[in-house]
């Protein structure tokens, strides 16, 4: 067990020296995270906003499952998806488990609720202002609906990041789907769990400094995605 | 009961409300409102606030179903773009100007390769050109009227309707608005106003109808209305007198 000085010194050694498996390892999370999130807009912006202005039975309902979804947790979907990719699965025939598509199945089945949940309340805000405006252009619940989501891209943009930075901080589900695997699925939350337990502080520290300065980096994108929208006067 | 539109308004009206009713929070706001506007020039709505003057408007628009009555729009104001709505306070999309007008133009189904064509006329109808790329929600109120406007005018409406389109306006952006209502009307389009402003009556206005407590009270030529009213309300509205 390395002191607290030395694992801190090593750890800078590793982000400065761009330590090979510290970038393999980044770059996989980066990746998946990356993907996931994609994948996750592309389920949860329209599915938030046809939560928001659609009129359907069961929409009440299922807007209470998505708000309910944002807190599954991630060993559970880690579970399912493990279950489903599985040998004996119904998916097991894909062969995916332990690769870096599962890690992005899981985190996007993950993410989409929180996407889809803040998609929904901020189309639904605007959808307030622009109602009466579109209607009486005779807008159609498309154009409605893509009106509603390029108007509050600034906004959906913080909802993205938002599910961005928890596939980000998440271990449980891609530990179980991808399972650690070193230089095949191996990412940032899961390589900090195993070193640490194994008593290499270095890598740890190394990832969870790379880990802090990109949630710090998501919060100044946030931060200034806000600021230039209401610079732009697009707000 | 409400009936169904089949027959038309009847000859030289754009649109007739037949006896409208509508009720609101279990208040009568238009009652059993009977009002024809006519197919050429500018017509304007006078009345007291809480007349029903914006509900007809509305009414007109097709966004409020009435109670009981029938909304009969001419023949050949089939199309749900055949009637445009500019509201009191407009709402522009987070956009430039230029991307707003593109907006109204595709959500209209104006052919693609025709939108450009289209796009440069409104710009020049509007005076806009020179805003054109400015963010929409940032322009003066007057200027953000203007490209309302101009944006209900992108599907060439047969009848455009303004709710009190230049209240709380300077009289150099008052004259800007008034300017293009002119034109919209002399380019063949009926136009609507409903306005609380006897003057502006005057300017525009080539007929008048008077709401009162969601009835029509009066319905003449502008010039003869504004030179004497022959219902009291009106006669009562325009000696500055508070309708109760």
């Amino acid at each position: 067990m390395q002191s607290f000085g030395d694992a801190f010194a090593a750890a800078f050694g590793l982000i400065v020296g761009l330590d090979a498996d510290l970038i393999e390892i980044v770059g996989l999370s980066l990746s998946v995270t990356l993907s996931a999130t994609f994948f996750a807009c592309l389920l949860g912006f329209p599915l938030g906003a046809v939560l928001a202005v659609g009129r359907f039975p069961m929409r009440g309902v299922l807007t209470v499952l998505v708000n309910a979804l944002m807190g599954l947790p991630p060993v559970v979907v880690g579970l399912v998806v493990y279950l489903m990719l599985s040998r004996a699965g119904p998916m097991g025939a894909l062969g995916l488990l332990y690769t870096p598509t599962a890690m992005i199945v899981a985190q996007t089945i993950l993410v989409t609720p929180i996407v889809a949940a803040l998609t929904r309340q901020i189309v639904a805000d605007l959808d307030v202002e622009y109602h009466e405006t579109l209607r009486s252009m005779g807008a159609g619940a498309g154009a409605r609906i893509q009106t509603l989501l390029w108007d509050g891209r600034f906004a959906l943009m913080t909802a993205a990041l938002a599910g961005m930075g928890r596939a980000l901080a998440e271990v449980g589900a891609v530990m179980i789907v991808g399972g650690n695997i070193d230089h095949v699925t191996r990412v940032m939350t899961t390589a900090i769990a195993l070193e640490t337990s194994r008593g290499e502080l270095a890598l740890a520290l190394g990832l969870g400094i790379v880990l802090m300065v990109l949630s710090l980096a998501l919060n100044a994108l946030v931060m200034g995605a806000r600021v230039s929208a209401a610079r732009l006067a697009h707000a | 009961m409400l009936r169904l539109v089949a027959s038309g308004p009847g000859p030289e009206a754009a649109i007739r409300l037949e006896g409208v009713s509508l009720n609101r929070g279990g208040r009568r706001v238009l009652d059993d409102l009977h009002l024809a506007i006519p197919a050429r020039g500018i017509t304007a709505i006078m009345g007291p606030n809480g007349a029903g003057k914006s509900l007809s408007l509305r009414v007109m628009a097709g966004l409020i179903r009435p109670d009981e009555g029938a909304v009969l729009p001419a023949n050949d104001l089939t199309g749900r773009q055949d009637i445009a709505l500019v509201f009191q306070k407009p709402v522009l999309l987070r956009r430039s100007v230029r991307a707003n007008l593109r907006h109204a133009l595709a959500v209209y189904g104006v052919p693609r390769r025709a939108r450009r064509e289209r796009l440069g006329e409104l710009l020049d109808f509007g005076r806009l050109a020179s805003i054109a790329d400015a963010p929409a929600r940032a322009l003066s109120g007057g200027e953000q009227q203007r490209v309302a406007m101009v944006r209900a005018l992108a599907a060439r409406p047969k009848l455009l309707l303004l709710d009190e389109p230049t209240a709380s306006l300077d009289p150099q952006a008052t004259a800007a608005i008034e300017t293009l209502i002119l034109n919209t009307a002399h380019s063949g389009t009926a136009v609507v106003i409903v306005t609380h402003d006897r003057g502006q009556a005057g300017r525009l206005a080539d007929h008048i109808r008077f709401v009162h407590k969601g009835s029509l009270a009066e319905a003449a030529p502008a010039a003869q209305f504004l030179l004497a009213q022959k219902s009291p309300e009106a006669q009562a509205y325009l000696a500055g007198k508070l309708l109760l």
